[in-house]
């Protein structure tokens, strides 16, 4: 089916059924119940959902394939959310040429950044993107924001004003981002019994536009293209002596990936048309890092569930404040419930990040193949067959795949 | 003339933190071949150590003084630091005034645990791990540890000045036959840099003139080898890291009252510590500190106001279009040996 | 005139000549042995002639072109395939998958890089990689992960990856090395195979004399970096400098 095996094809069904019915799976919970606070089924936590997951997915299709690990896809995300506002300015508030203009600038900035990047691989490479990711966030905050010249506008953000020119907007039109009329913010809501469910048309919108990423993210990872990339992470040497020079091959996924960055950035301008330098930091750059090992370097899935999660607990612990951890411990007696409250809080609330970084090291030592592995390992277990056995199995399934 | 030699002074403290850290970094690169993210926190940790200690200094307890009343009327609270009430008045102030360079004492212990605690604890586990899960690690470690900071320091810098009598500043211009004050400098920064030069120079010649120093000079040359003469080095290399960790500690301390620590300040000097260190030649000792001077003295005189009018920012980009111009141009760097980090 | 030409080679690495005035010539569809004690330059002599190594003096032709210089894919380009001491694979990929990139690689009879080409006729690579599968009789293992194969397994892949872009110079650093017996003669077997099959030029370094004297049909005796006799093998093993300096160590 549409060029893809059967497990895959699979996959994409699973994919498309988790992006589709989203508002009804992220909201299991009825409204008003204790356990509502643990609902993530509105409109801006989802379109956090389906953009973080075009990021990461496109992250992977480098540092999964290549192995080369980019520290600075960040400053592609900033890009792409800067081009995107750039056309709202500009053209008005359809999306369509912001996100377009999104992709196509990130692929040129990636271009740029990926011939002097990739001279060097390994440690040379990361540290490269880095230091670009760094000085673009530097260029965004200050270097492109002055009187004369000002392309970002700085620490403010970029944002859209009434005096733009704004050449194709009509007075029919929202005064919203918009997709040929549809507004993004609009929002369908459904009462069933207790439960309320919303579809809004800003995630639908990313939802498809991430579904098409991911299959075109398989049909890269099943091609000879993607079987090249692999080959220049399993063995360079071999690579260059069998006649191929790597460097064509790495900076296409180098670029590809930043475009994948670039769309991603485009559509948080697209739902929310505000763009600031903060996007290009280099924790920006960490955290896709972060999704893409979370869920399983190198698999298609992993990126996915990767980028879900860590959006779903940064938006859940940071809700956690005291009282929260209160009730949650208040069975224990009343010494130990302040212990544990002190050992929690600085964990939850604005301590978001020390959690994501306690997670980071956690991940690398204990579970350095992601998610994707452990469910891999667990199911080894039940079947009682080694990951070795398992993986030729699969192999076996598919054709040249795996 | 003076403008110039005002700058170059000026670029010599910046230069002096990036040559240390860079230091730190290519010892540990080279020692133990792990790239070190954290290395940047451990910096921050060091400007901490002077924050902690002139907090701890100046712990005090409170005495209601019926005689005097502020501004409200009511009686007048006096705080009097618990130094000043066990050593006396004078002996106490002087040491809450002395603070940072106290720290300097401080620190070093508490550098070296907190090193060899992350080498033993969680870098040695890493050593055959790919590089790519160095990076990620020591990456999720930095960020715990700034977070630490944060949440018990706050998100705000915290000034933590320099001795009373180091708060002013010097002027060359005589001594140099220019015009007086033209060439004012702070004489923190000058105890800076004096201070830096003291620790490279110790640095190098420790690695020089002792036993120890020469096997880790071996080994970074060929750990294999080493390894095969039966010396422990996994052990020297772990006191090793220890050291490179107190070298980025002390850089850390003594910058503290050039700039107010911060949380995040770590990262920054991090990113731009790796762009020396690329610059320099990744595994180049003398590489490192010729250019962390040479990229600071470059980002202070970007910095005039001169450079600042003529292209706006320039200042912020300096050091990484540096960089891209000696990676395009010498890929190794400007003094990196063939081999190291190479495909 | 041989098909590699290795003409007043000099290298020194500081104070030791590694190679000194070496020349070489290696003749179109020979078995070509360079043998010598440890220290003799015999890996030195392999990293110049793959390029990877520029001699203070001296040049090495390849056909009438220059290596010196080039970079490692050009070289692969200009017809020499290098087969390594440990063997390199892509140890991530399947069997199939690494027969596949060589194919790939070079389709048509020329080093194509484009990628969009290489989509299209992905069923014809299939077909010829799992053809030069079965004639090294790994058919079977086609869809095992290459890393988990035995060593001569790998060994065996490795020269199939390499014969199937049809070198004209395939070069060997010691193929059986840290092999056990029953796959250094399967290895063997296989490069008498090749020998017989195919015109190409086989230039192989090696420690084992067993290996040596059942495949070449010529060889160079290195020592202290300067070829010392070139001869076929009946003479070799009865030449008395030969002796003194490699084969009375050994035997």
């Amino acid at each position: 089916m549409l060029g893809l095996n059967k497990r895959d094809f699979t996959l994409l069904l699973i994919v498309i059924a988790l992006a589709g019915l989203a508002p009804f799976l992220l909201n299991p919970f009825p409204e008003g119940s204790a356990m509502a606070q643990f609902n993530a089924g509105y409109p801006d936590l989802m379109q956090k959902f389906v953009i973080y997951g075009i990021f990461a997915i496109g992250f992977n299709i480098l540092f999964g394939l290549t192995g080369y690990l980019s520290f600075g896809h960040a400053a592609f995300l900033g890009v792409g959310s800067y081009s995107c506002v750039w056309m709202f300015k500009l053209l008005g508030y359809n999306v369509m040429p912001g996100i377009l203009l999104s992709i196509l600038t990130s692929g040129i900035f990636a271009y740029l950044i990926g011939v002097v990047s990739l001279r060097r691989s390994g440690i040379y490479f990361s540290i490269l993107t880095l230091a670009f990711a760094q000085m673009s966030f530097a260029l965004a905050y200050s270097v492109l924001s002055n009187p004369k010249f000002n392309l970002t506008n700085g620490e403010t953000g970029l944002q859209v004003y009434s005096n733009d020119p704004q050449w194709l907007h009509s007075a029919d039109k929202p005064d919203l981002p918009h997709l040929f009329g549809l507004s993004m913010r609009a929002t369908h809501e459904m009462q069933l019994g207790a439960w309320e469910f919303q579809f809004n048309v800003g995630y639908y919108l990313c939802a498809v536009i991430m579904v098409a990423a991911f299959y075109l993210s398989i049909r890269i990872f099943r091609s000879p293209f993607g079987m090249m990339l692999r080959a220049v992470k399993s063995n360079n040497t071999r690579m260059y002596y069998t006649g191929l020079n790597a460097r064509p091959y790495t900076l296409a996924a180098f670029v590809i990936s930043g475009m994948y960055a670039g769309l991603a950035g485009g559509l948080l301008s697209a739902v929310d048309p505000l763009a600031g330098a903060e996007r290009m930091q280099w924790t920006a750059s960490g955290e896709v890092v972060l999704m893409t090992i979370l869920g399983g370097t190198g698999t298609l899935i992993g990126p996915v569930l990767g980028s879900g999660l860590i959006k779903y607990f940064e938006n859940i612990f940071s809700k956690i404040n005291d009282s929260v951890l209160h009730s949650w411990f208040s069975f224990l007696p009343d010494g130990m419930e302040d212990f544990m409250v002190t050992i929690v809080h600085p964990f939850v609330g604005k301590g978001w990040h020390l959690t994501l970084g306690a997670l980071f090291v956690l991940i690398v030592i204990f579970l350095p193949g992601g998610l994707v592995q452990g469910g891999q390992k667990i199911r080894g277990l039940f079947t009682g067959r080694t990951e070795a056995e398992q993986a030729a199995a699969d192999a076996n399934q598919s054709t040249p795949a795996e | 003339m003076d403008a110039i030699i005002l700058q170059i002074l000026n670029g010599l403290d910046k230069g002096s933190a990036y040559a240390l850290i860079a230091l730190g970094l290519t010892l540990i690169f080279g020692t133990l071949g792990v790239v070190n993210f954290a290395h940047g926190a451990i910096f921050m940790l060091g400007a901490f150590c002077a924050v902690t200690l002139s907090k701890i200094l100046t712990l005090s307890y409170l005495t209601i003084d019926e005689t005097q009343v502020d501004f409200l009327g009511n009686p007048l609270k006096v705080k009097t630091p618990y130094v000043e009430h066990w050593f006396g008045q004078d002996v106490g102030a002087a040491l809450i005034d002395w603070a940072v360079p106290l720290a300097i004492l401080f620190s070093i212990p508490v550098m070296i645990a907190i090193g060899v605690i992350m080498e033993r604890g969680l870098i040695k586990h890493f050593y055959k791990r790919p590089h790519a899960d160095q990076i990620l690690v020591t990456f999720g470690l930095a960020i715990v540890l700034q977070e630490i900071v944060k949440y018990y320091f706050g998100a705000n810098p915290i000034p933590t000045p320099a001795p009373d009598m180091f708060r002013g500043s010097f002027d060359f211009s005589t001594f140099l036959g220019f015009e007086p004050n033209s060439v004012i400098y702070p004489i923190w920064r000058l105890i800076y840099f004096a201070f830096s030069a003291l620790i490279i120079g110790a640095v190098f010649a420790f690695l020089q003139f002792t036993t120890f120093g020469m096997v880790v000079r071996a080994g970074m040359a060929d750990r294999e080898t080493v390894g095969l003469l039966g010396i422990n080095i996994d052990r020297k290399f772990t006191i090793m890291f220890g050291i490179a960790a107190a070298v980025a500690g002390l850089a850390g301390v003594m910058y503290a009252p050039i700039n107010a620590p911060n949380y995040h300040m770590g990262m920054d000097f991090l990113v731009l510590s790796f762009v020396v260190v690329v610059v320099g030649g990744m595994g180049s000792l003398p590489g490192a500190v010729a250019a962390g001077f040479l990229l600071g003295i470059l980002e202070s005189f970007a910095s005039t106001t001169w450079a600042t009018t003529t292209i706006p920012g320039i200042n912020q980009i300096i050091i990484y279009l540096v960089a891209i111009i000696i990676l395009l141009t010498r890929p190794r760097g400007l003094m990196g040996k063939k081999g190291v980090m190479e495909d | 005139m041989g098909i590699l030409e290795v003409k007043n080679v000099n290298k020194r690495f500081g104070g030791l000549q590694a190679l000194g005035n070496v020349n070489l010539s290696i003749r179109e569809n020979t078995v070509h042995a360079i043998i010598g004690p440890n220290g003799a330059g015999k890996s030195t002599l392999l990293n110049v002639l793959i390029g990877k190594l520029i001699p203070d003096t001296g040049s090495v032709m390849f056909d009438g072109q220059s290596v010196l210089g080039r970079q490692s894919y050009e070289i692969c380009q200009m017809g020499i395939s290098r087969v390594f001491q440990t063997p390199e694979i892509f140890g991530d990929l399947t069997v199939l998958e690494n027969m596949m990139i060589p194919i790939f690689a070079r389709r048509d009879g020329a080093f194509q890089m484009n990628v969009i080409g290489a989509a299209t006729n992905e069923k014809t690579i299939i077909e010829q990689a799992e053809h030069v599968l079965e004639s090294l009789n790994m058919a079977d293992k086609r869809y095992f992960h290459s890393a988990s194969m035995s060593r001569g397994d790998k060994r065996r892949l490795e020269i199939g990856m390499c014969l199937s872009q049809n070198p004209r110079l395939l070069l060997l650093d010691e193929p059986t090395a840290g092999m056990a017996r029953a796959d250094t003669n399967n290895t063997i077997d296989l490069l008498k195979q090749i020998k017989d099959e195919r015109d190409i030029t086989i230039a192989i370094i090696e420690h084992d004399m067993h290996v040596v004297f059942s495949l070449a049909e010529r060889i160079t005796v290195l020592a202290q970096g300067s070829p010392l006799v070139e001869d076929t093998p009946d003479k070799i093993k009865g030449h008395p400098k030969v002796r003194e300096a490699y084969l009375g160590e050994s035997a």
